[in-house]
């Protein structure tokens, strides 16, 4: 296991750096003078000259990049150019509110998917079956930025079961997570569907019969514990993706999370605060890629990865 | 028999699809852009049968020129990431050694990064504009060709018809070419398939941000944009582009799946 971690560390270390090397590379190419394209035109030559030298920009591209790796160690992300606060500052406060959205896109995803896998391999060929695959599809095919809005239209505008957007009570969570969360439950409805049909057949679901075990235990115990494996892995993987997809959600339902803010740091051509937040959501997506690989290699031993 | 029916209707979708885009400015009822101020939230008229959006501009005409935009960048954005891809996955796989290590740590620290999320600050940082969205597409779109075209080259390479090839003195390049990428074509087909489909959600996820095309282009992503703020009011706004993208999506999704079970299965 040692070996195993070390091993994965060393492959961390080159991905991270890749990662924030292509953040750093961002801000460098914005076309023409970026101190204009964030200021505008009509700023002052002084002005101008200041957030240079605040952004660093007049320094050799070497010194730039080697601050820019220090400040990060650091946990310094530089300052926003409209709000009095650094960007690390800003981020702690809202990151809160996007890993609650994601963290309940996952459960409903779970909830939904769950219970509808098993029974469509229980069924496999029936309606239930049928019905599953066809979730499956249109969730893979519905895009959240029209998805959100139709939930919208009909649960908050129609039938006024849930506030129309913000962050505060559970009622508020309720759409922003589906709506997060369907595109995740499809692909685990056809992920566990495989595993369990996969693992009906094996030899020791065939022991675990002869023995004379009820039908459910065989499923709970045998079938869907070993189905999970893989959907661990991919949910894992998932999570990682979610936080890059609330950029979207977030900005339907004005949640006051990290995606809303780089959008609206994107729309304010605030770059020191967008740099930050892709920052963020980019090493938070590889540490949790990370974490998939041990997480895995521990309830699965088999998991050599090539050792 | 039922996945064939499924496959014909997907593809039968996409050629309507296609020939709705291509064929706009003869289907158009009305010039797209032609704005109409006392026209204006209309949900349904004889002479507007999709009704109008804010500016008083046709919604059917905007929705069939929007189609142009959303897949002329998912074909562009697949064709040029799948040319990319198929050049660096053959040089990767087909060579191997320090060539194939560089590559793939390349591929590997642009798949670290959540594509949309590229895209975004990609499209944030270069500005709005189609020639930005395809761009920003490509760069995160050939990395997944270049992984698979690599996976299938070091497992063909060691194939007989390979090595006979070799020994009868053809060059890597002819190998290459002729022996090597016929064998690559159906699961790049799948990929590819599912590639449009990603490339036109990607689009519509970046024109809603508002980092798409220029206003006033029609695209489905913009249309749906500018209709979120009338969602009380006029809820045809964001009705017809999404369900005409969504339509393509599943299409898509349709025939990618289909394509899967039946070229998988023969190549095995």
């Amino acid at each position: 296991m040692k070996r195993f971690l070390l091993q994965r560390l060393l492959l961390l270390l080159p991905t991270l750096l890749g990662a924030v090397s292509l953040v750093f590379v961002l801000i460098h190419l914005i076309p023409g003078d970026p101190v204009e394209v964030m200021l505008g035109e009509t700023a002052s030559a002084a002005d101008k000259e200041a957030l240079r030298r605040s952004l660093g920009l007049d320094r050799p591209l070497s010194t730039q990049y080697r601050s820019f790796l220090v400040g990060l160690a650091s946990g310094d992300l530089g300052r926003s150019l409209y709000e009095p606060a650094s960007v690390a500052q800003i981020i702690r406060v809202r990151l809160p509110a996007t890993l609650q959205l994601a963290l309940c896109a996952m459960i409903a995803a779970v909830l939904i998917s769950f219970p509808l896998a098993t029974l469509a391999a229980m069924r496999r060929g029936g309606w239930i079956d049928r019905a599953a695959l066809t979730f499956s599809l249109l969730g893979l095919s519905l895009p959240n930025f029209w998805l959100g809005p139709l939930l919208m239209i009909v649960f908050s505008i129609q039938l006024g079961w849930t506030p129309v957007s913000g962050r505060g009570a559970f009622s508020h969570l309720v759409l922003p997570a589906i709506t997060l969360g369907l595109g995740m439950s499809a692909i685990l409805v056809r992920i566990l569907r495989a595993g369990l049909l996969q693992g009906i057949h094996q030899d020791y679901v065939q022991t675990a019969r002869a023995k004379g075990l009820p039908e459910k235990r065989v499923w709970l115990k045998h079938v869907l514990r070993n189905a999970l494996l893989s959907v661990v892995t991919i949910m894992s993987l998932q999570f990682g993706g979610l936080l890059a997809g609330s950029l979207i959600t977030e900005t339907i339902f004005s949640w006051p999370g990290i995606g809303r803010l780089t959008v609206q740091a994107i729309q304010t051509r605030d770059y020191p605060l967008v740099q930050g937040c892709v920052l963020v959501i980019a090493v938070s997506y590889v540490l949790i890629n990370f974490a998939t690989d041990l997480f895995y290699k521990l309830i699965d031993p088999r998991v050599s990865y090539g050792e | 028999m039922a996945s064939k029916v499924w496959f014909c209707a997907g593809v039968a979708v996409l050629l309507l699809l296609c020939a709705g885009a291509l064929l706009a400015p003869v289907l158009a009822p009305h010039d797209p852009l032609r704005q109409n101020l006392d026209r204006d939230l209309i949900a349904y008229s004889s002479d507007h049968p999709l009704g109008t959006d804010k500016l008083g501009r046709d919604v059917l005409s905007r929705t069939l020129y929007g189609g142009r935009i959303s897949l002329l960048t998912g074909v562009a954005t697949v064709l040029i990431s799948l040319a990319i891809g198929l050049m660096i996955g053959s040089l990767s796989g087909y060579f191997g050694g320090w060539l194939d290590q560089l590559l793939m740590r390349l591929v590997d620290t642009l798949m670290a990064f959540p594509g949309i999320l590229l895209a975004i600050a990609l499209t944030a940082v270069l500005g709005p504009g189609l020639d930005h969205v395809i761009l920003a597409l490509c760069l995160i779109g050939w990395t997944g060709y270049a992984r698979l075209v690599r996976g299938e080259m070091l497992s063909l390479r060691e194939r007989e018809f390979v090595q006979a090839a070799r020994a009868l003195g053809c060059r890597p390049k002819r190998i290459i070419a002729r022996h090597l990428l016929p064998n690559l074509l159906p699961p790049l087909m799948i990929q590819a398939t599912f590639g449009l489909a990603a490339a036109i959600v990607a689009e519509g996820s970046l024109s809603f941000l508002g980092l798409g095309v220029e206003p006033p282009t029609p695209s489905w992503g913009s249309m749906l944009n500018d209709g979120r703020q009338f969602l009380l009011v006029a809820p045809h706004l964001t009705a017809y582009p999404g369900l005409a993208l969504m339509v393509t999506v599943l299409a898509l999704n349709v025939v990618g799946d289909t394509l899967q079970d039946r070229l998988q299965f023969r190549t095995r």
